[in-house]
């Protein structure tokens, strides 16, 4: 029988998915084809949503771009006829679930990712056939926590939620803490703006992160647990209610899970906004109903954690790991990527770049190939001019460090941080000072205020940095950036103080001329700071097309057809559409 | 008294009575029944305040300390339709900033603002969750990706037009 998957993630749903997926339904039905229909995840390939897979004779197929209205015909054709619609096609056919053969997914290697796009999320009975809560079965059964503890200190792998901290060593803290009780806490805050892999996971694997905790809670010997989720990501929510529910029906969730002498249970607490409860005592505070502030370590949680319990916070992707890696061994997690950062990452590639959407590689891979051959290189043609890594904690590394490797220590010595994955690509469009102002902002509107050097210390920064996107920068404010920086990051309590000056610092550091033009010579050479740009017509190359005064947004633009046009610089938005438009180059940025 | 005021309060709501009722005796209730309370009103009401810090034995103003530290929580109505647009890193970079012009001027309301009638209000989030398409929006539960501000002009009209008919 044939088989079709709908990616629904957020991506998808709001890319149009669901209506999609209607049609489908209808078509099917009123065509009475013996099709299987189903949802999935998100498999990755953002950029070419939405996207159907035909399964096919063993073959998988797979359309992208589709719409309720492209539907007919592939039901027509394709499920009907047994013709696929060729020229819809993202890339050729390939056997059913092997990767699709394009540059975007060959490149990548799917670990956590593995059953994303694949299953239907929804279904524990797919999950299991997918060789699911096989390794926590294994686990309970023949396996003492501290041969767990050992694989997972071989393997290598180090928390995914930015920290890096090995997760086989955490557990050896919990293990060896003392207390009546113990709690595993997963974070699913996932707070940089810009990151998505922890919403794909949850929202495409939810029974991996379940299976991943209930390895960690016996090898801590934790019997309850907590998702900690951030409530901007209702579908995921709603994901992981499901698959809570399907395990405590099967007894895989409850007294006696797998009919062991174990009791283990998942709650899920949605966060209510707030960056800082990323941040692990903070989202303990949070858990406990109080105001999300960080509090000094030690005490670690591993000793002293929710409601003063020993407690172990591991992030969403580090659990969907540990299934695996249980199942395949240390080595071969450890035969991937490099010596101090072993396994595989998955990133969130965004902003200027031609293929955005998750992409999972082996670490050690280098920016160029994420960016150039997975994907695609830079959107519009456009020069690649830096990578920002690690959201508001992280920084910018340049386009001339493209050959870097990617691992923990490679990145923090550029001075950005892993973080937790998010890579967004900048073009030569993007100004260093504006997005160093924009990281700046979303920190210090997430600061506790609970340290002074945090709470003030960057709003100073912020005010330094909006007087030079202004052109109001005065000489001695890059030393003065550079001095407040040094000083927020040495006395903030918590990794958000200690990082926020990351972005202003790294764009020093690499982009200083672009803060100098600004300021000495009140000049945006990205040609985006609107305060630093006028539009203007060219007086002799305009024809008089009307074409710019159509475009414009908010009726800036004057003149009568033939005639020379004329920008109002008064109500000018300086949205740069008659700019984009205008056919003869008559539209200048000055 | 305090059971008393309980009593009233329930009457008036269905679903945060049985909340309120669930989670009297748990720990950690706190932000769960506050976001009860708002799903219930659409905001926290005053009143609600008083009552959670009967049932959970919190003073209202550690409450208020609390309501006031998240960014979900609100202490003011929102509007009948409310359109949030995403501030994230992809969207920034991507000409959020336009948008979010094109959108105050069209709804003429800045970030965080109710129109007067009450149609509309307008928040800034960080993420939605879709950087693939950004720069984005959101009205109510649909979510519009790949704007320019002509598309975003083009999508707000047709709401205002439909919402003050
Ligand atoms: C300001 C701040 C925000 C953070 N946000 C997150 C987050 O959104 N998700 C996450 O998993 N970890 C976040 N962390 C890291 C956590 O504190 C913690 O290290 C992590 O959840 C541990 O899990 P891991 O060892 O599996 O990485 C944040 C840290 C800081 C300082
Ligand atoms: S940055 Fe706008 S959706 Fe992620």
């Amino acid at each position: 029988m044939k088989e079709i998957r709908v990616g629904l993630g957020t991506c998808g749903i709001s890319a149009g998915g669901e209506a999609v997926y209607k049609e489908l339904e209808k078509e099917i039905k009123t065509k009475k084809l013996d099709v299987k229909l189903k949802e999935t995840g998100c498999m990755g390939m953002c950029y070419e949503e939405v996207l159907v897979e035909v399964l096919d004779a063993g073959h998988s197929f797979l359309y992208s771009k589709m719409t309720a209205d492209k539907v007919v015909r592939v039901v027509d054709e394709h499920l009907a006829a047994g013709k696929p619609v060729e020229e819809w096609l993202a890339a050729p056919a390939v056997e059913a679930d092997s990767s699709p053969a394009n540059d975007f997914m060959s490149g990548q290697q799917r670990i956590v990712l593995r059953n994303c796009g694949i299953i239907d999320p929804a279904s524990i009975d797919e999950y299991i056939a997918h060789d699911g809560y096989k390794a926590i079965r294994q686990t309970i059964s023949s396996r003492t926590p501290e041969e767990i503890i050992e694989l997972f200190i071989k393997s290598g792998l180090r928390g995914r939620g930015g920290g890096g901290f090995p997760t086989g060593l955490k557990w050896k803290f919990a293990r060896q803490a003392k207390g009546d009780k113990k709690y595993i806490i997963c974070n699913a805050d996932e707070g940089d703006p810009g990151a998505f892999m922890d919403r794909s996971i949850l929202e495409g694997d939810p029974h991996a992160v379940l299976e991943g905790m209930m390895i960690g809670a016996y090898a801590i010997g934790a019997g309850e647990a907590y998702i900690y989720v951030r409530a901007e990501y209702p579908l995921a929510v709603k994901r992981l209610e499901t698959a809570i529910k399907q395990c405590e029906d099967k007894g895989f969730l409850g007294k006696n899970i797998f009919a062991s002498a174990i009791n283990f249970k998942i709650k899920i607490k949605e966060g209510a906004g707030a960056f800082v409860c990323g941040e692990e005592t903070a989202l303990i505070a949070s858990i406990e109903g109080k105001r999300g502030v960080p509090r000094i370590r030690p005490p670690f949680p591993a000793n002293k954690g929710l409601w003063g319990k020993p407690t172990n916070i591991n992030n969403v992707e580090t659990f969907a790991n540990i299934p695996w890696i249980v199942l395949n061994g240390a080595e071969a997690y450890a035969a991937y990527g490099t010596e101090k950062s072993k396994g595989t990452k998955v990133f969130a590639l965004a902003g200027k770049i031609a293929r955005s959407g998750l992409a999972e590689v082996p670490m050690g891979i280098s920016i160029n190939d994420i960016v150039f051959r997975i994907g695609g290189g830079i959107k519009d043609d456009r020069r690649f001019k830096a990578v920002q890594m690690g959201g508001p904690s992280g920084g910018c590394i340049p386009a001339h460090m493209g050959d870097l490797k990617i691992d923990y220590d490679e990145i923090t010595r550029t001075g950005a941080i892993m973080g937790s994955g998010g890579l967004i690509v900048l073009d030569d469009s993007t100004c260093m000072v504006d997005l160093a102002r924009f990281f700046l902002d979303f920190t210090q509107n997430e600061s506790c205020g609970k340290c002074t050097f945090c709470r003030i210390g960057s709003k100073r920064m912020l005010e330094i940095l909006e007087r030079i996107t202004l052109g109001e920068g005065k000489e001695g404010d890059i030393e003065l950036l550079q001095d407040l920086g040094q000083k927020i990051k040495e006395s903030s309590l918590c990794g958000l103080g200690q990082t926020a000056p990351n972005p202003v610092l790294t764009t020093i550091k690499y982009f200083r001329e672009e803060y100098e033009a600004h300021i000495k010579e009140k000049r945006c050479p990205a040609h985006s700071c609107a305060a630093l740009l006028t539009y203007r017509v060219v007086a002799e190359k305009c024809t008089g097309c009307t074409l710019c005064a159509r475009k414009c947004p908010v009726d800036a633009i004057s003149g009568e057809k033939k005639t020379l046009h004329v920008i109002d610089e008064e109500a000018c938005i300086k949205c740069g559409l008659c700019f984009d438009a205008c056919r003869f180059d008559a539209v200048e940025k000055i | 008294m305090a059971e008393n005021n309980v009593a009233t309060y329930q009457k008036e709501i269905k679903g945060f009575k049985i909340d309120l009722i669930n989670k009297r005796a748990q720990e950690g209730a706190l932000i769960p029944l506050l976001q009860s309370a708002q799903d219930s009103y659409g905001y926290i009401p005053e009143k609600a305040i008083h009552y959670i810090s009967e049932v959970v034995g919190i003073p209202s103003a550690e409450i208020y300390g609390v309501i006031t530290f998240y960014s979900q929580f609100r202490l003011k109505p929102l509007g009948k339709h409310v359109v949030r647009i995403c501030e994230g890193t992809a969207c920034h970079v991507n000409g959020a900033k336009k948008v979010r012009q094109v959108l105050q001027n069209e709804l003429d309301i800045s970030v965080g603002e109710t129109s007067e009638d009450g149609l509309f209000t307008l928040q800034s989030v960080a993420c939605l969750g879709c950087c693939s398409l950004a720069p984005v929006f959101m009205i109510n539960e649909e979510t519009y990706g790949n704007l320019t501000p002509k598309k975003t002009k083009e999508i707000v009209k047709k709401y205002i037009a439909t919402a003050r008919n």
